[in-house]
């Protein structure tokens, strides 16, 4: 120590990491010209989040009134007789559910099947580019193909039916298969890239103890999987909820949700309806009905909804357990 | 309920599995035949020239309106360039303004921040890639276009082009304004985890040379994740060419070509249309088979630009390989 002090303080470039670091200050200037722009981007972004979420909130609290959710939308001269936003939200939630039912089985079992069997080998590519294509293709774009395949004579029974026999191909059913869709590729992606994480020696030790391989997908690992399959449903969720073109094209796009035939629950699948995000399309000055206090109500409900959506996949993405090395749990 | 505890035969549960996978690509493959089937007549009639400019498409499209069941040879004849216009001055704006913030907020994300503020911002900007794309328009259609229209478009510059089309405020600025807003944190995403996955000694090795650590990074982490910037350009820009909703709210809903001969300002103040937001806006008439086979053909070429997209995206990606830096 006393020997090696003194040759220290005489070395003439400081040792200390913290007076080796250069300073902004003595750097070129253009050099400072990007430091502050990066930064100004990176908080502006973050200011641009912060505004919608504030703007949103502040509208929201001013418009939204609790009964607002418990009424039914009806049709009125001024904003105070048009009701509340009742049937979007059972939309909303009924879209999701037809969406997320038919979306997982088959994500699960597309990225089951990729991860655990991929043969033959050009056959999984092919179906996972397929799946890359639908993650591409502009939800518009689904929409068009849901109207063109639900027009069809084969699934009329599936859809609102015209007096005269026509079919409008526009139902819950046919907006719900497009909206499976929409929620299939982060769905897929997450609980493929679950299952290729998962260490090897789980599946060894699984085939060691005799199990198939079927049991030990079922019995192993998608139970070390589960919460990266939670994260894909969130996200699908969110984007089912999210979206508008669809609804827009292919759900009728009616003030109340209209149910079409005698049977209970089928007539409920056939029948036409609103969304949230169709209702604020609707009542916004781009549709037809100028009821800006109403979609700022309802926009304000669907943020709330993709806000706690959002802080969902956090709360899954951070409690996730590493598997233990034995169970897999 | 007891067969299904029973242990199922492997080969049985790969087939189900692989018939259920095989939907999906068979679900892609109908979707193509059935959009292009529909969009056929448009072809049919007018080559590709229907890309082409020519014509008054609002009466094009009026005409096809006002056809019956039948629809005459004559009414299929679209010049839908205004459209394809619109979409490509959108898009490249957008992707460009895109790119340049997505690369110095990922900067200020991957090097600059403290980890406390870093924490904070990268669930922040994920949530602005979750903000339903109605909730922009609804922002754009309530906020933004009546303070552009109220406040930034002067009485001279709406007068000095009167003759041409009306200034309101919604146009082409504020559409590029929230696209950018929109596809920014997809970028950013994939920029942020190429910076992270580019090998530190790269950077500490410029540094050790003496450079300063940011210009070590602009000069060798940066020119080294390019291809994973050019990757998310692209995808970004599939993204920006599908928006639909928010455009059509928002772009003022005239089928106007914005001229830049005008001035610079009046030019991001013209009204315009994209092709995904002339679908939004005549999808009333679906009905009508000429107006339906061009909206077909809209969504065809939106689907085959995507598509292509994102084959760009996946070759531009495969250079990253060869340092197996993910991206």
């Amino acid at each position: 120590m006393s020997v090696y002090a003194p040759q220290l303080e005489t070395g003439s470039p400081p040792t200390s990491k913290r007076g080796r670091r250069s300073s902004p200050w003595t750097w070129r200037w253009r050099d400072r010209l990007v430091l502050a722009c990066a930064w100004t981007a990176g908080l502006g972004l973050c200011a641009i989040a912060a505004a919608i979420v504030l703007y949103m909130g502040y509208r929201g609290i001013e418009y939204l009134r609790p009964g607002l959710l418990f009424t039914r939308p009806a049709i009125g001269q001024s904003q105070s007789q048009t009701g509340g936003i009742l049937d979007p939200l059972i939309g909303t939630a009924l879209l999701t559910l037809i969406g997320i039912g038919l979306a997982f089985p088959l994500a699960v079992a597309c990225a089951v099947w990729i991860a655990e069997y991929g043969r033959p080998s050009w056959l999984a590519r092919v179906v996972e580019s397929s799946i890359e294509i639908v993650a591409g293709t502009p939800d518009i774009v689904l929409a068009l193909f849901g109207l063109s395949i639900f027009q069809l004579g084969l699934f009329a029974p599936l859809s609102f039916r015209a007096e005269g026999g026509g079919v409008y191909g526009r139902s819950f059913v046919a907006a719900g298969a497009m909206m499976s869709l929409i929620a299939l590729p982060p769905l897929f992606a997450a609980t493929r890239d679950g299952l290729q994480a998962v260490p090897e020696h789980m599946r060894e030790a699984a085939f060691a103890l005799g199990k198939t391989r079927i049991a030990t997908i079922r019995r192993v690992l998608l139970g070390s999987v589960r919460s990266n399959i939670a994260t894909g449903v969130t996200l699908g969720v969110s984007r089912i909820i999210g979206d508008t073109a669809i609804v827009l094209l292919l759900l009728g796009e009616t003030l109340h949700i209209e149910t079409q035939g005698p049977v209970p629950v089928v007539d409920l699948l056939r029948g036409t309806g609103s969304t949230l995000t169709s209702y604020v399309y609707d009542n916004s000055p781009a549709g037809e009905g100028a009821a800006p206090q109403k979609a700022y109500a309802a926009a304000f409900v669907l943020l709330v909804f993709v806000l706690g959506l959002n802080l969902l996949v956090e709360r899954i993405g951070r409690s996730r357990p590493a598997p233990s090395p034995l169970t897999g749990r | 309920m007891s067969r299904l505890r029973d242990p199922w035969p492997d080969h049985r549960a790969e087939r189900l599995l692989g018939a259920v996978s095989l939907l999906v690509g068979a679900c892609v493959i109908a979707m193509i035949v059935f959009v292009g089937v529909r969009a056929w007549p448009i072809f049919e009639h007018n080559g590709l020239s229907w890309l082409g400019p020519g014509g008054n498409l609002e009466t094009q499209i009026a005409n096809m309106q006002a056809t019956s069941v039948n629809p005459p040879a004559s009414a299929y004849h679209l010049n839908a360039w205004p459209l394809v216009y619109g979409t490509l001055l959108t898009t490249s704006i957008a992707i460009v303004l895109g790119t340049v913030i997505a690369v110095l907020s990922s900067i200020f994300i991957v090097e600059l921040a403290p980890a406390r503020l870093r924490k904070l911002a990268i669930p922040v900007i994920r949530l602005l890639a979750s903000v339903p794309s109605v909730v922009y328009g609804l922002i754009g259609v309530l906020v933004l276009v009546p303070f552009v229209g109220n406040h930034l478009v002067t009485a001279s510059e709406k007068n000095s082009v009167q003759n041409f089309v009306e200034l309101t405020g919604a146009g082409l600025g504020v559409v590029v304004v929230i696209l950018t807003v929109m596809i920014t944190p997809i970028m950013i995403a994939l920029i942020c985890e190429a910076l992270m996955a580019a090998p530190a000694s790269w950077r500490e090795g410029a540094v050790a040379l003496g450079l300063n650590p940011l210009r070590a990074v602009l000069a060798v982490t940066l020119r080294a994740i390019r291809p994973a910037i050019a990757a998310a350009a692209v995808l970004a820009a599939a993204r920006a060419l599908g928006e639909a909703v928010m455009i059509q709210m928002v772009s003022g809903g005239s089928s106007y070509t914005p001229n830049f001969s005008h001035g610079a300002l009046i030019f991001f103040y013209e009204p315009l249309r994209t092709l995904a937001s002339a679908i939004v806006d005549y999808h009333e008439g679906l009905g009508a088979p000429a107006l339906r086979a061009t909206l077909y053909a809209f969504g065809a070429l939106l689907l085959f630009s995507a598509f292509v997209l994102s084959i760009a995206g996946y070759l531009i990606k495969l250079p990253l390989r060869r340092y197996q830096v993910r991206g």
